[in-house]
């Protein structure tokens, strides 16, 4: 399987300055990148499979003594190409707040109490179809200092592999209908509406447990497509 | 689970925001295991061994405390362990991947062999080189860049390094320390001295 990578797909990335984001304005490029073509050493890339992930990685509830405060949620969907296909076999990894709204980071000290039953970490692996599951806790907003009243939309960060180094993303989730999207400037750093659109989860009722979670679903779309076959090497 | 349906694009990326530590780089310091450490040695590898460092900056000449660095190469033979890698040796267990976060300087170290050379789409050997990704707080998407050998004689005909503008190239090259197995290379992401970081 010979997989083509289009560059056009990168639009609907950020660019690299988004002035309202204020960290951004001293660590992008001013000089255009150099366009290149993608050689063996862009085409291939990381294999990490379940040796990589320990049992229960996946379920951020169940980590330490006690149960973490705070809303416990199903997050689930697939990892898929631009064609729609799963990805199987990939990596994704999450961290987030906690349920307040804090992170166990040294760096974040902003009143919010920590939970000692919640680190919000985890991994795991993409099955054969491209889905993959995690339980967690719902994460809070929290401020932070790019703007006055500035506060982050609730988010969860993924990482993810795919089939090659061009592929790798870091991307964060966020939840339906979120008050603060108007005011984000990270979402809002996304041009295109219907890109951001994608970085939004969805209520999934069908997949909720009843007495226990609620669900949402969460497609991470690679870079990708399935060329014609042939063999290039 | 849900059929297949043709998405209207990719998921676009988001930085890593200031606090990926405990999750991607815990390193010891969080109740969280590292899949990934800066070192790409298994027992198996061959090759010559060699240790990459510097340190990241940004476009006052601050240090960047919060980055974080992937590399991606090729092992000595100059093959991938991927399996798109048609070349690929069965046994190896090396794998080619390593993960670093910057310290409160700035720095960042890896310990890896030296690539080998591995072709271009036309068959054309490309010197020696090591794939870089770089992420941070500060950045929206992670910019790709590569790491040369100063002391390579290969880099004069390298295919990529031909794209780079003559007096950019040096930003691509990591330089031998003398005498000794590392090579430092300093990242600017933005600036006079800025590093090349490539579209693709």
């Amino acid at each position: 399987m010979t997989f083509i990578y289009p560059t056009g797909s990168n639009k609907a990335h950020p660019l690299p300055l988004s002035p309202e984001y204020k960290s951004s304005i001293k660590r992008a490029p001013n000089k255009p990148l150099i366009p290149m073509r993608h050689t063996l050493s862009e085409l291939t890339g990381p294999v990490y499979g379940h040796e990589t992930v320990r049992e229960g990685d996946n379920d951020l509830t169940t980590q330490h003594t006690g149960e973490p405060i705070g809303e416990r949620i199903i997050v689930h969907g697939h990892v898929r190409d631009e064609d729609g296909r799963g990805v199987p076999n990939s990596l994704v990894e999450i961290w987030q707040a906690n349920s307040c709204g804090r992170y166990v980071h040294v760096r974040d000290q902003h009143p919010a109490p920590l939970d000692p039953n919640f680190t919000g970490a985890g991994r795991t692996v993409s099955d054969a179809a491209g889905y993959y599951r995690f339980v967690t806790i719902k994460p809070g907003a929290y401020p932070w200092g790019n703007h006055h009243n500035a506060w982050r939309p609730a988010h969860i960060h993924l990482s993810v592999f795919g089939h090659s180094f061009v592929t790798r993303l870091v991307t964060q989730m966020y939840f339906p209908a979120d008050p603060l999207f108007p005011f984000d400037p990270i979402f809002n750093s996304v041009p295109d509406e219907k890109a951001r659109a994608r970085m939004v989860s969805s209520f999934d009722l069908e997949n909720t447990q009843p007495e226990w979670a609620l669900c949402y679903r969460f497609d991470v779309v690679l870079r990708g497509k399935n060329a014609t076959p042939m063999e290039n090497h | 689970m849900q059929d297949s349906v043709k998405p209207d694009g990719i998921t676009p990326s988001q930085t890593v925001g200031p606090f990926f530590k405990y999750g991607l780089t815990p390193t010891g310091e969080y109740a969280w295991n590292d899949a990934f450490t800066n070192s790409t040695l298994t027992p198996d590898v061959t090759g010559d061994r060699v240790r990459i460092e510097g340190r990241v900056f940004d476009g006052d000449g601050a240090a960047v405390p919060d980055c974080m660095l992937e590399i991606w190469q090729a092992d000595a033979q100059g093959r991938f362990a991927d399996p798109q890698d048609k070349r690929a040796l069965p046994n190896a267990s090396f794998r080619g991947f390593a993960r670093c976060g910057t310290d409160k300087d700035g720095n960042y170290s890896f310990d890896t062999v030296k690539p080998g050379v591995v072709p271009d789409p036309d068959g054309k050997p490309q010197a020696p080189h090591i794939v870089l990704a770089v992420f941070g707080r500060g950045m929206l998407r992670h910019l790709y860049t590569r790491i040369y050998f100063s002391d390579e004689a290969g880099n004069a005909a390298d295919p990529v390094l031909a794209l780079v503008p003559a007096e950019r190239r040096a930003t691509l090259t990591a330089v031998r320390e003398a005498g000794k197995p590392v090579y430092r290379l300093d990242l600017h992401l933005q600036g006079d001295d800025e590093t090349v970081f490539f579209d693709m």
